[in-house]
């Protein structure tokens, strides 16, 4: 069965590459590019994986986790956050808010594909 | 114990002033010298009617040897003592520790106000590192541009069957974030280097204080000239220093320009001149001249001051000449070569790091003291006059590239480096 992956990422050129490995690998790729209305989205769309970045204008990535992981019906969904922002503390919110995986930009191609095949279950 | 505990002390400190010895205090007003003694030394309490009787005789109002500025004093040393739980201070002996030991109980205030100090400065360089929002935003924006970079390069150099629109699109966007890598990097550059920022720093260090300062009078003080005010008429600006310890090294400042001012006057400050002659001439050091050159009305010099340490101690940008903010300069700087080679003056072309560096004439010079005379320490002052040359970069001959410090440096395989800089393997590697 296809993957479907929720991409949610403000940086085009950065979501443009990502929606392109991902579909090589077969997955169906939806973006959105900011947090707002994200949560909503996860529930309407039930993706089996998010990708979503720590910075989003309008909404932080921690609080579009928070609001995934406190509805029951996404609050098991997988969440991987890419971040600029590699610090210790900042990894330990994303744990607090429930991220599943924290990947620091700039990551490279085959560890994001390897860690997304890895929560798909693929 | 009550804190009027602490009257003991003003007893006795009242007593001898008078040069009333405690037999006859004790005497008159009706109880033993051993248990005024004890009183003295806040051993015993002082009953309200003894109080009277004592201030009577001592011709103070017993109010007076109650209460005073103890009191905000024992709250002091409470409060230090309760801000680091569990160190065993004998809370319920504090007016006692504060009647009896007066001088140690000042120094343990004394402390306890600089630790909150020092405290306080910590949280604000950590604040400041970790949420300046120029230095978050601009590191954020590189490593976007770099993430990007890396996804998108590795896709067209591993991707053998992409197709030609994909291929296209990619291309454009490496374009396109390596406009935003280079915007990003140099806005970082700016802020590690940017002394243009300084008074935006929510901590400033007492010698950019004292250096925006001098910079915002253009660097020359008409005042310290012969025949003029002198310092005592800055004093209204250095008062509004923020920091005692700016205040303190721009007083100390105003009067070395003074001194150097009444040695080396404006007049004798000819364009061109070759400060060593001019220093000769003169019967003054050469990094007097070079001091005076630097400062002079309206000169375009930039100029460094280090001790034996390398420490920059006062820095006087050139346009087009960087100054490091924190942590050491280049150690190609003259200044430097100057610094091993006390009493002779260097001279050097340089030429700035990066593309488009302007060109410089530098000349430094150091000075060795022996404040302590003969086997006592020696101490170096090494002064670089950096002047630039007509033309830019325009003009031909050698000049020795040099940058601010490694890790803004753009020059690439210096044998000098120190560190990577932001500039090539940090950001890029």
């Amino acid at each position: 069965m296809t993957s479907h992956v929720l991409l949610i990422e403000d940086e085009p050129n950065i979501a443009e590459a990502i929606r392109f490995l991902l579909s090589r690998e077969g997955c169906r790729v939806s973006t959105l590019h900011d947090g707002i209305g994200a949560a909503e989205a996860v529930r309407a769309e039930r993706p089996d994986l998010v990708i979503l970045d720590l910075m989003l204008p309008g909404c932080s990535g921690l609080d579009v986790v928070e609001a995934i992981r406190a509805h029951p019906e996404t609050g098991t969904t997988p969440v991987m956050m890419l971040t600029a922002k590699g610090q210790g503390r900042d990894r330990e919110a994303a744990e607090r808010a429930g991220v599943t995986l924290f990947m620091t930009k700039p990551f490279s191609n085959a560890e994001m594909l390897a860690s997304v095949r890895s929560l798909v279950g693929k | 114990m009550a804190r009027a505990t602490l009257t003991g002390t003003r007893l006795r400190e009242r007593r001898m002033a008078l040069g009333l010895r405690q037999a006859d205090l004790a005497a008159a007003v009706g109880v033993s010298a051993p248990y005024l003694n004890l009183i003295e030394h806040n051993r015993r309490r002082v009953s309200p009617l003894l109080l009277d009787a004592l201030a009577s005789h001592l011709g103070v109002d017993a109010e007076a040897l109650e209460d005073g500025a103890e009191g905000a004093q024992i709250e002091e040393l409470r409060a230090a003592a309760t801000a680091l739980p569990g160190n065993g201070a004998e809370l319920d002996r504090v007016e006692e520790f504060a009647g009896r030991f007066p001088g140690w109980a000042a120094l343990a205030r004394g402390l306890a106000r600089r630790a909150a100090g020092l405290e306080r400065a910590v949280e604000a360089l950590n604040d400041r590192m970790t949420h300046d929002p120029h230095l978050s935003d601009s590191l954020h924006e590189v490593l976007s541009a770099v993430a990007s970079v890396r996804s998108t390069a590795a896709i067209l150099a591993e991707t053998e069957d992409i197709e030609p629109e994909w291929r296209a699109r990619f291309l454009r966007n490496l374009h396109g974030d390596s406009e935003r890598l280079a915007l990003g990097a140099e806005a970082l550059v700016a802020f590690l280097d940017g002394s243009d920022r300084a008074e935006a720093q929510v901590v400033i260090a007492p010698q950019e204080e004292v250096e925006a300062w001098l910079a915002a009078r253009g660097w020359h003080l008409p005042e310290l000239e012969p025949g003029q005010a002198g310092p005592a008429a800055l004093e209204g600006e250095v008062a509004g220093l923020a920091s005692a310890a700016a205040r303190a090294l721009a007083r100390d400042w105003t009067q070395q320009m003074a001194r150097d001012a009444a040695r080396v006057p404006l007049a004798a400050l000819e364009e061109g001149a070759d400060p060593v002659r001019l220093a000769a001439s003169l019967g003054v050091e050469v990094t007097v001249v070079l001091r005076r050159m630097a400062l002079a009305p309206g000169s375009e010099a930039g100029l460094a001051l280090c001790d034996a340490s390398g420490a920059l101690v006062l820095r006087k940008p050139a346009e087009g000449f960087g100054f490091p903010r924190f942590g050491s300069a280049c150690p190609l700087w003259p200044l430097y070569a100057a610094l091993g080679r006390p009493g002779s003056p260097v001279m050097a072309d340089l030429q700035a790091a990066g593309r488009g560096g302007r060109r410089f004439r530098a000349v430094a010079h150091c000075l060795p003291r022996h404040p302590e005379g003969l086997g006592g320490v020696e101490l170096r002052e090494a002064a670089m006059l950096v002047m630039p040359l007509r033309g830019g970069g325009a003009q031909g001959g050698t000049a020795q590239v040099v940058g601010s410090s490694c890790r803004v440096c753009a020059r690439a395989e210096c044998p000098a480096r120190r560190e990577p800089s932001i500039l090539t393997d940090a950001v890029m590697g």
